[in-house]
């Protein structure tokens, strides 16, 4: 082995899971097929709230190939309401959500009965043969409706639409001053509502679940980020006991947040192979991912914006109303609260209160989607710092400049209490400013107002960052968050030497297995492609938090340096002992320990996991291993940060918008795949983009979805979208040794705002202040005509 | 149920197949043909794409959710499991992919590669705004499709015999069961 070795972190290595992805080699879950293996269909309500006043399976019964149905009074004594692991308040109302209802739906598309049959087909086919009459109940869709006095209840049993009202208060915390003081002394105040409209993860793999009903050996396979979490709570749920259970996730074709609850498809398909004691799978068509499948967003934002008139926030105030949903899903009540601490981003803001009240409507749940209360945080700040901008006819770079931390005060306390660890927002700004051509599309954007030209420009500033990297658990705690934060993992370095890691993270399209070879290789100083990286599989690893919230690297990658630097140290042991030295005497670079000032002494770590796998030399005392686990728990969270412009056209006579140039410089820490970051900032920028511009789930009155498929929701084709042109800053993190924050999310957050920025800009000349979004060309062209936005 | 023979990559397949089984069923669920995927049922993603030949015999991206396994009878398919050369070299476009980067969740690679196949047999030597529009029956959501089109790009060029542009270190590997490429091996383009 050479002694010097390029370091692996940094470089742009190819994927190694592109092999099997590129040529059809995968094992989503749908492909997994078992002896004697059944398939189930779901007969889901068309009603958004109604009594189920008769439902009659034997027709279905009788269906060739069809092996059982049954309905949730089938199984009264069987299932138990799906978990929420997130009670954010001790009075929260929490309603039983059972995977089967009983006798009320409360959305349109909750599972009613189930067919498991020979083949799918015979399965989806028997639905029709099921008989159901619903009484029809009043529906409530309207967030501030459903709040009213008087208002009809998704759950009458609980007396109230309300799940929940959550404050944090700078005054009361002692971070930070008084905001109803702040807003008394203000020289400018500024008030305004904002809807983030709802939104459907769309994921391309449609979820599916496999179940092998094995006594004493459960096998659930399933389209999940969250396995271990899944191992847990299907264990509790269903009182088999855990270490008779065993999730895996197989591949995973994306998650987005999307696919981090335990589902009621799952817990059915778990109850209908119990019930007939074989392998049984379900896999949902896109239409029933679109109702069934959580959702995101659909939030109403009330702020105020208090300040000098120089520029100098001096207050913020924040009330939310979130859409629950009709059902709590694993942390639905707590998004709004990741974002809780964001809306202060990055200014120095002395007062701040937070206010969110959930509430329950007849809709599908709402839970956790790319960037999870962030995103929503962002766009309100970075709106509303637009308008500041406007109202004191400042520049919005500046205006932001002026309230931003600076490079030189971090660490920094925020007015929530947070520690922001590093970040360099003159920089990224600068470079971004740089790369968009700032002053020269100003000065275009002045000529073609003063020419009356029917395309106006218009550009958008979002200078954003976000609390990552989920998370310390003892914050968790103290948010009554209903687990921890920690990640896991494993080194084994087997005996010819080649290295097998075992992360708890659950990747489904991140790049783990080449971002985590490459750490091992420079940690451990063995090749790239001796490393092999396992996970989604709760047998082979056993411990771990999963994927979600921009914290594989930011905690999983730590946890592996600290596996890596226990195996270094075992090895040295061996070592030592082989090389007849102490171990003080030997230096470990470029995998090979040296015994200092005698050259030549040396032994490779693979020589010695050779020698300690043949164990017939080790020090007394010593076990014949030197493979290592470790874990790893933050003591912060991470704070990537950037900033995102977009120089956006208006046709003033049509209302289209065409994005003519996105530029964003993010700084995610220490990179360790450039390849990968850009792909997750490319990926994560055109959802921001996505919301901005192109989709909503929309209901209609009755509670029926009516984007309920792709013809309806507007994913956006590559057709629809500009090229995105990425930069980045690299201020290390603090906080880890790594110096890592994470990626996954940050586009996301990032992107919606400057979009809507920039259109708005455009249309400042018409006496356009907000357009609702997403931001459609009849909405823009009404907005325009002085209509409603 | 009816007869059918049909070629899915290279090898003929007589089956019988209900009159109402879907292309995409009747490959994955009949001949374990699960490289190919179905990402919805409106015939709006383009996950399940493959190309199929038309009755002189040229092939076509087609979007195997919504052809009849009936209406392949005669006909030869390719799915993304025989894209590659019998001895396992990478078509341009799968090496593309790979090298620009170009999927990350993988679920909408198989009908996206085989979509952009394709494109290139209508327009070999495409504009960015030709891919653009020419994947617009395709859609990802981890990408945002910029290194797909930049693939495509790529792909166009080395199917032409231009050199690979590609920018990121390459690591050509003739098959997924190759052995590691060397460090910094130059792409070598096969077709």
């Amino acid at each position: 082995m050479t002694a010097v070795m390029e370091p692996e972190v940094g470089k742009a290595r190819l994927r190694k899971e592109d092999a099997r992805l590129i040529t059809g080699r995968t094992q989503w879950t749908d492909n997994i097929s078992l002896p004697g293996m059944l398939h189930l269909a779901i007969l889901r309500s068309p009603m958004a709230h109604a009594r189920i006043s008769r439902l009659d399976v034997s027709g279905a019964m009788l269906r060739p190939g069809v092996i059982t149905a049954f309905t949730g009074a089938d199984l009264t004594d069987r299932q138990v309401g799906l978990p929420c692991a997130w009670p954010v308040t001790e009075d929260m109302v929490h309603p039983d959500a059972l995977p089967l209802a009983k006798d009320t739906v409360r959305y349109a598309g909750e599972p009613v009965a189930v067919v498991v049959a020979r083949d799918a087909a015979s399965a989806v086919d028997a639905l029709e043969a099921i008989e159901v009459e619903y009484e029809s109940l009043p529906v409530v869709l309207d967030m501030e409706a459903a709040l009213a006095e008087g208002a009809a209840l998704v759950h009458e049993d609980k007396g109230t639409n309300k799940c929940y009202t959550w404050i944090f208060d700078s005054a009361g915390a002692g971070t930070g001053g008084d905001v109803a003081a702040a807003e008394a002394e203000a020289e400018v105040k500024i008030h305004r509502r904002y809807v983030q409209q709802r939104l459907i993860p769309s994921f391309m793999e449609p979820r599916s679940v496999v179940v092998d009903p094995k006594p004493g050996d459960w096998t659930m396979w399933s389209s999940t980020q969250i396995p271990h979490i899944l191992r847990t709570l299907l264990s509790l749920l269903t009182g088999t006991p855990e270490n008779q259970v065993r999730v895996i996730a197989p591949d995973v074709g994306g998650g987005f947040g999307g696919k981090i609850g335990v589902t009621a498809e799952e817990m059915i398909t778990f109850y209908a192979a119990e019930r007939v004691g074989k392998p049984v799978k379900y896999t949902e068509s896109r239409s029933d991912t679109m109702v069934s499948a959580h959702h995101g967003r659909d939030v109403i934002q009330d702020i105020t914006l208090s300040a000098r008139r120089d520029g100098t926030i001096t207050g913020l105030s924040v009330n939310l109303i979130a859409n629950m949903g009709a059902y709590l899903g694993l942390v639905t009540p707590g998004v709004p609260l990741l974002g809780a601490f964001m809306y202060n981003a990055i200014y120095k803001i002395p007062a701040y209160r937070f206010e969110c009240t959930g509430v329950f409507t007849n809709t599908t749940k709402t839970d956790a989607y790319r960037g999870a209360g962030r995103p929503e945080a962002t766009y309100a700040i970075e709106r509303i710092m637009d308008e500041l901008a406007v109202e004191l006819n400042l520049d919005p770079v500046e205006v932001r400049r002026r309230n931003w931390i600076k490079h030189e005060e971090f660490p920094f306390t925020t007015v929530c209490g947070l520690v922001y660890d590093s970040g360099n927002y003159d920089a990224a700004t600068d470079k971004a400013l740089q790369l968009l051509g700032y002053d020269e599309l100003r000065a275009e954007q002045t000529a073609r107002r003063s020419a009356g030209d029917p395309v106006q420009l218009g550009i958008g500033v979002s200078t954003f960052t976000e609390m990552c990297g989920l998370a310390p658990s003892r914050i968790l705690g103290a948010l009554r968050f209903g687990a921890g934060g920690w990640e896991s993992a494993s080194v084994r370095v087997l005996a010819t030497g080649k290295v097998e890691v075992i992360t708890g993270t659950s990747p489904h399209g991140q790049g783990h297995l080449t971002a985590w070879s490459q750490i091992a290789a420079d940690q451990l100083g063995v090749p790239f492609e001796d490393v092999e990286v396992r996970f989604g599989d709760t047998r082979v690893a056993h411990k771990g938090l999963d994927t979600y919230g921009s914290r594989s690297l930011a905690v999983g990658g730590i946890a592996l340096v600290q596996a890596c630097g226990k195996v270094v140290e075992k090895a040295r042991t061996v070592a030592a002992h082989l090389l007849e030295c102490s171990p003080d005497d030997l230096e470990y670079s470029a995998g090979s320990f040296q015994v200092r000032g005698t050259p030549g002494a040396t032994m490779s770590i693979v020589e010695i996991a050779g020698a300690v796998n043949a164990a017939h030399n080790l020090p007394d005392g010593v076990e014949p291993t030197i493979d290592a686990d470790a874990t790893f728990d933050p003591e912060t969270f991470s704070f990537p940060h950037g900033t995102h412009l977009c120089a956006a056209e208006v046709d003033t006579e049509t209302g289209a918008v065409r994005i003519r140039k996105y530029v964003c410089v993010d700084d995610v820490g220490r990179v360790v795949n450039p390849l990968i970051v850009e792909g997750q900032v490319h990926g994560g920028v055109v959802q921001g983009i996505a919301q901005a511009l192109f989709e909503e789930a929309v209901y209609d009155a009755d509670g029926n979805l009516l984007t309920g498929s792709f013809v309806d929701y507007t994913l956006p084709s590559a057709a629809d979208l500009p090229d995105i042109e990425s930069d980045r800053t690299e201020t290390p993190a603090t906080s880890n040794p790594l110096g890592v924050k994470g990626v996954g999310e940050a586009g996301t957050i990032a992107a919606t705002p400057a979009v809507v920025n920039a259109v708005v800009d455009a249309l400042r000349p018409y006496g356009v202040s907000d357009i609702q979004m997403p931001l459609s060309p009849e909405r823009v062209w009404r907005a325009i005509q002085g209509g409603a936005s | 149920m009816a007869r059918i023979s049909v070629t899915v990559d290279g090898v003929q397949y007589v089956d019988d197949v209900q009159p109402r089984t879907l292309l995409v069923h009747y490959l994955r669920e009949q001949l374990g043909k699960v490289g190919t995927v179905v990402g919805c049922d409106t015939s709006n993603c383009g996950a399940c794409t493959v190309l199929m030949t038309d009755p002189d015999g040229d092939a076509h991206g087609v979007k195997s959710c919504t052809v009849l396994a009936m209406q392949a009878d005669g006909r030869s398919v390719t799915t993304i499991e025989g894209l590659a050369s019998p001895d396992g070299a990478l078509h341009p476009m799968q090496r593309a992919f790979h090298e620009q980067h170009a999927l990350q969740c993988g679920f909408c690679t198989p009908g996206m590669i085989m979509a952009a196949v394709d494109l290139l047999q209508d327009i070999p030597d495409p504009t960015e705004e030709q891919v653009r529009k020419g994947l617009e029956g395709n859609l990802c959501r981890c990408t945002g499709y910029q290194n797909i089109v930049r693939a495509v790009i790529a792909a166009a060029g080395a199917q032409r015999g231009a050199p690979s542009a590609s920018e990121p270190e390459s690591e050509p590997e003739a098959a997924p069961e190759a052995a590691p490429a060397a460090e910094r091996a130059e792409p070598a383009v096969t077709a």
